[in-house]
């Protein structure tokens, strides 16, 4: 790699190195710019002095999204639907990918298309709306859960990873009597602990920014997950006038002003928080489980 | 596969029955996995016939009258319905020549840094994106391009006037492309990233006796080595040209910029599930699913043809 070291090579590197930085400054900057607005003083955003730094320091926004009960609210329910839905997510498609890893398998090559199939072909929005309300599931968190609980692609990884596990670590098993369940549960899964923590992540993540299946099938708002109650506050305004409101009756006279940008963006910043915490930490074995999946292609 | 064969004679069978007893704990745990395909996959696949029927709730899927072709007819004969396969189209086209491409230019560029902890830090930085979800992602846009928002505010201090994004027709698709890309420009860089790492670094050292420069070895190395990583992604943006991020387009389009923004998938939820027209709106979805599998089927037919990877 250290060959060719002429001055037009080291221009490129130059040029090359303030290219990705400008790029990096651009991914984070919209990230930036509402943390700035969030944590700035209300009368100095809507004057419009908060531009590339903030100004002032007031949490009101903050303090006006948790006394908010919609919000509190939404954020519970999206805690519970991507916990329960990751654990449907994860025993169903290990329960699918284990099986279709072994070679000698009967059938297997005809449910493997059969899943593939429903990748490229699907009913579409009418008739799978109707299936779910017809099953009784409308206006339950079911309806966010089920028909999504297997997705092909990361089955698919799973698949391949279980591929890779040598035969001989569970011939002994076999060999003792153990069954196929048993030996999924003690020996495989331990084994599998990387590709079990990515898809973890990939379908919890999937949970959690999940909205447009609760804009179909949740009538009731005290059901509604947080990018629910972030679209209505960004984009009808309606519930974040209420959310002002309340916390303006609430709050002492003389106080300072809460913008409304401000108050959307630390909404914002909250519904992200778990997924920018969470990021760093994973970032590494999501990069590992997208490998393998491009390596099966 | 060696039990799947149609024996003919008695030991064959038996054999394979064999085969199937002795996976039988393999088969009861994919009892819940294959009853959610049939269940949640092809049920609503079965569910597509209330396009050739006048779907009435009442009467239930089966008492609703049979119509043969009439939705069809009445779409395909509707200037309207081709304008909505227009904007979907142009859509997907345009992800495909601007938003495809750059990803990979991107990850060639991240490869030429020189540290390694350099290399990690950008690729981590591009793609923090992908985790954020749609609606705030919409949400970023809107605020952002609003009539008071830091874009205009921007475009002030350079000297320009404000203008509304949002409500232009115009600015609809740029917007969708350029905000697509800063989601998923890092993410897609990814799998090419991987690719260049398992480059023999062989090659590079032969390149390099033979005398070529770095920008020869791009072309003549690099390039080829991810050549099939390319073609399988291609394959992939050209089969979902028509299923386009339907949940970013229901967001940010608005009734002013509907001559653009109305998508096929964003019409059929308006009709379909707002407006009740089950029947005819799902005949319409269809027209984009059987497209859709179809791109599929010849871009991979294609890249085979031309002797590159293909999906299956």
């Amino acid at each position: 790699m250290n060959i060719n070291k002429g001055k037009g090579y080291r221009v490129f590197q130059i040029c090359n190195a303030l290219l990705m930085a400008g790029v990096c400054l651009v991914v984070l900057f919209p990230l930036y710019y509402m943390f700035i607005v969030s944590i700035s003083d209300g009368a100095a955003i809507m004057s419009g002095q908060v531009n590339f730094l903030p100004k002032g320091f007031s949490l009101r926004a903050y303090r006006a999204a948790f006394k908010n009960n919609d919000f509190l609210k939404s954020y519970w329910n999206t805690i519970v639907i991507t916990v329960s839905g990751t654990a449907v997510n994860l025993i169903m498609t290990t329960l699918f990918a284990y099986p279709l890893s072994k070679q000698t398998l009967p059938g297997r090559t005809f449910f493997m298309r059969m899943a593939v199939f429903t990748m490229f072909f699907t009913g579409g929005m009418i008739p799978s709306y109707m299936l779910v309300t017809n099953l009784g599931l409308g206006n339950t968190y079911w309806a966010l859960i089920l028909p999504g609980a297997i997705s092909v692609y990361n089955m698919i990884i799973m698949r391949t990873f279980f591929e890779g596990i040598p035969a001989e670590l569970t011939e002994v098993a076999y060999i003792d009597g153990a069954n196929d369940i048993q030996i999924l549960w003690k020996i495989i899964l331990p084994l599998s602990k990387p590709i079990f923590f990515t898809l973890l992540l990939f379908y919890a993540v999937g949970h959690w920014n999940g909205f447009f299946n609760a804009l179909l099938y949740l009538n009731d708002k005290s059901r509604y997950p947080i990018q629910m109650f972030v679209r209505g506050v960004v984009f009808s305004g309606e519930t974040l006038s209420m959310a002002m409101a309340s916390y303006n009756s609430s709050s002492e006279v003389g106080a300072e002003l809460l913008s409304e940008e401000g108050a959307k963006y630390a909404i914002i910043i909250l519904s992200m928080i778990p997924i920018l915490v969470v990021f760093p930490i994973v970032s590494r074995y999501f990069k590992s489980g997208v490998m393998i999946g491009a390596v099966k292609g | 596969m060696r039990g799947m064969g149609l024996g003919n004679s008695r030991r064959d069978r038996k054999k394979l029955w064999n085969q199937i007893y002795r996976n039988r704990w393999l088969y009861l745990m994919m009892v819940l996995p294959v009853a959610y395909f049939i269940i949640f996959k092809f049920g609503p696949i079965y569910g597509l016939q209330i396009s050739f029927r006048d779907f009435r709730v009442r009467r239930g899927i089966w008492g609703s009258e049979w119509v043969g072709l009439k939705h069809f007819r009445q779409y395909l004969t509707n200037p309207g319905f081709w304008i909505l396969v227009k904007n979907t189209i142009l859509l997907g086209i345009g992800q495909v020549l601007f938003v495809f491409p750059i990803p990979i230019i991107f990850a060639l560029l991240v490869n030429e840094v020189r540290s390694k902890k350099g290399q990690r830090l950008i690729q981590n930085i591009s793609y923090l994106p992908h985790f954020v979800s749609v609606v705030v992602v919409a949400s970023m846009v809107t605020t952002f391009l609003a009539k008071d928002g830091i874009i205009n505010k921007i475009i002030a201090m350079l000297g320009g006037s404000g203008h509304l994004f949002m409500q232009d027709p115009k600015w609809f698709r740029p917007v969708y492309w350029i905000s697509n890309l800063w989601q998923e420009m890092g993410w897609s860089a990814i799998i090419y990233s991987a690719a260049l790492t398992n480059v023999d670094e062989q090659l590079y050292e032969a390149a390099v006796i033979d005398g070529a420069n770095r920008w020869q070895q791009t072309v003549h190395v690099t390039l080829p080595a991810i050549k099939p990583t390319i073609s399988i992604m291609l394959i992939m943006a050209i089969g979902n040209i028509m299923s386009v991020s339907f949940e970013k387009v229901l967001l940010l389009q608005n009734a002013l910029t509907y001559e653009v923004s109305d998508i096929i998938s964003t019409f059929v939820y308006r009709q379909g599930l707002s407006g009740g027209q089950y029947s005819y709106s799902t005949a319409v979805d269809m027209f984009s699913t059987v497209t859709n599998f179809v791109l599929i089927l010849v871009a991979n037919r294609v890249c085979k043809l031309l002797g590159e990877t293909s999906l299956w």
